[in-house]
């Protein structure tokens, strides 16, 4: 089974980033914008497989923005490799710090403190003027190893730097959760007390996970700020938590890969339900949001994975 | 000394609005545990139809007094429709699953009232200034006051009284509390849990839609006024505890007399205090201020 979900990767990866050169201009984006905000509903998926829902991922994911986009401004760094190694630096080491305080608390409340840490950027954000306040501020396009992409493949670096991203992440989170570790997950969400009574502490291991979802989102939140160009606190807001919390229930926690489909539909969704009908687009989306839930408690993929089998 | 009154009167407007509005997403917690997204999308019905029905009010020329009488029915009809609706029509189906899931249901109808919102009501911004502006100006000491405002005091006084009163000293009210307790030894007893549902969550529907319609001759009702409500509803409720009323209005005065000092003498801090008082009390009390020991299922 390891071996079909490396193979299934990589394959569907390669295929991506291959035929990614064909699609027009606002497809790429739209991928590589879904592939980056896959990034942080793969953070929610090790989260949610330990039972925890957590309303305040946008925190990273504007730590990520906006780190990439000071580096950027102050420091005169536009290497992407290095604003993406520092957002996600930026964005683990928050979460180390918090993770004390976040892995003390479950269910709704473990929600309602990560969305009020969103909240608390937001409202710094919002404030400051040296940060542009609500406008936000623009990040200049990023050189790839030195090389300045420009013309017709303006975008392709970008593209193809969204999906190594999140093909070594997902390939990483697919090792993480065969481990020990990572096993662990499933057993806190059902019997933390039992866990406790193997000798694992398991406020540590809800504080290792906060980390790496942590981690995850950053990473996304640099590249969607380098694919839109523009960094606001509207990263930070607690509809972009809940954006990421819709795409979780949309894919489900079946697969490794299951994030990734779900944002690109999700994406796909929202821009054509914004187009055909711009005054219902939230009705729609609330609506498929809850025919998922009576009809597709488990997600998407379970219903790919059920095919997956059948024809296995 | 001036800033002094001015923040205390000026923290206890914004705390009686916030009271008004996180009462009934407390309530709603409270009894049947789920956190209400969609509260925001009644805040925002409330408002919006009391602004509609004020506006057509005013311009046939009726008594200017009884608009406020205006307001208040028509939060409670909207609160009790859309409260019928939502809890018998969609929520029951998901009593039996998970918490999170029925937040979710909730965000669900958030999003739909809203685009119902701009359908019915289109884009433009709604004015309904004439009950703000009929009750006139306070001067006490140099400042001035909005009577308004001063009247959102007594409102809030009122409102939490009312339901104070309702659920400790009528038998209705002891019902509910039992329900609050443990629903399964309730449903043992007798009692309609069922019915108690849908009685919360129309009366949860009715205060939030209350506070839209009464918040509505003091803003411009716009879109959008819902989703701000929803997470300064949230940061009250946590603080003074999911389910209590005391809690609520604890709550609602911390949050209130912070934001006032922030606003008077620090304003780049205006939204940050709230979130990082919220923090504050949940790394302190991690169920908020008021909360019933509980038994842990092993």
């Amino acid at each position: 089974m390891k071996d079909r979900t490396l193979w299934g990767l990589t394959a569907g990866t390669l295929l991506l980033a291959a035929g990614g050169v064909w699609l027009p201009n606002w497809a790429m984006f739209l991928v590589t914008v879904a592939l980056a905000k896959g990034l942080a509903v793969l953070g929610l998926l090790i989260l949610w497989r330990t039972g925890l829902m957590s309303f305040g991922q946008a925190l990273y994911f504007a730590l990520g923005g906006y780190t990439a986009g000071l580096l950027g401004q102050t420091f005169h760094v536009r290497d992407a490799f290095l604003l993406l190694a520092g957002g996600t630096a930026v964005s683990a080491a928050v979460a180390a710090a918090l993770g004390f305080l976040i892995a003390r608390y479950r269910e709704i409340f473990f929600a309602m403190l990560t969305m009020a840490f969103s909240m608390i950027l937001y409202g710094a954000l919002v404030k400051s003027q040296a940060l542009g306040s609500t406008d936000g501020f623009a990040i200049t396009p990023a050189t790839f190893a030195g090389f300045a992409p420009s013309g017709a493949i303006l975008k392709l670096p970008l593209f193809w730097l969204a999906c190594a991203t999140a093909y070594f992440a997902a390939l990483g989170l697919h090792r993480y959760l065969l481990s020990p570790m990572g096993a662990l997950a499933v057993a806190i969400r059902d019997n933390e007390i039992r866990v406790e009574y193997l000798g694992v502490s398991v406020k540590d291991a809800v504080h290792v996970k906060t980390v790496l979802a942590a981690a995850l989102t950053g990473a996304g939140g640099v590249i969607t700020a380098l694919a839109v160009g523009h960094i606001d606190p509207e990263m930070a807001y607690w509809t972009t938590s809940g954006e990421f919390v819709f795409v979780t229930i949309l894919s489900g926690t079946g697969s490794i890969a299951a994030p990734f489909a779900g944002s690109i539909l999700f994406e796909l969704l929202r821009s054509f339900a914004v187009q055909y009908s711009p005054y219902t687009w939230q009705l729609t989306m609330g609506s498929v949001l809850l025919l998922l839930i009576l009809f597709v408690p488990n997600g998407l993929w379970s219903l790919f994975g059920r095919l997956l089998r059948r024809a296995a | 000394m001036l800033t002094f009154v001015a923040i205390v009167v000026d923290g206890l407007v914004y705390a009686s609005w916030l009271f008004i509005v996180a009462l009934g997403l407390t309530l709603i917690f409270g009894v049947m545990r789920i956190l209400n997204v969609a509260h925001g999308g009644l805040y925002a019905v409330g408002a919006y139809t009391s602004a509609a029905m004020i506006g057509a009010y005013f311009r046939g020329g009726y008594p200017p007094a009884l608009s406020y009488l205006l307001m208040l029915a028509s939060a409670a009809f909207v609160g009790t429709i859309l409260g019928l609706l939502l809890e018998r029509g969609l929520l029951r189906f998901f009593y039996q699953r998970d918490e999170v899931i029925i937040v979710l249901v909730t965000y669900a109808v958030f999003l739909m009232l809203e685009d119902a919102i701009r359908l019915i009501w289109g884009t433009d911004a709604y004015f309904a200034y004439q009950p703000y502006s009929l009750l006139g100006n306070t001067q006490a000491g140099g400042l001035n006051f909005a009577n308004y405002d001063l009247t959102l005091i007594g409102l809030a006084v009122i409102t939490g009284g009312a339901l104070w009163w309702a659920l400790n000293r009528t038998r209705r009210g002891m019902l509910l509390r039992v329900v609050i307790h443990d629903r399964e030894l309730a449903l043992f007893m007798g009692i309609n849990v069922a019915r108690v549902f849908t009685v919360t969550f129309v009366i949860g529907a009715i205060l939030g839609a209350l506070g839209g319609a009464f918040t509505a001759p003091m803003i411009s009702v716009t879109f959008g006024i819902g989703v701000e409500v929803i997470v300064l509803a949230f940061a009250v409720v946590v603080i003074g505890g999911m389910g209590s009323v005391p809690g609520a209005v604890l709550g609602a005065l911390i949050v209130g007399l912070s934001r006032s000092a922030a606003v008077h003498l620090y304003a780049e801090l205006e939204l940050f205090v709230i979130y990082a008082v919220m923090t504050l009390v949940l790394a302190f009390r991690p169920q908020g201020l008021f909360v019933r020991a509980a038994a842990r299922k092993i």
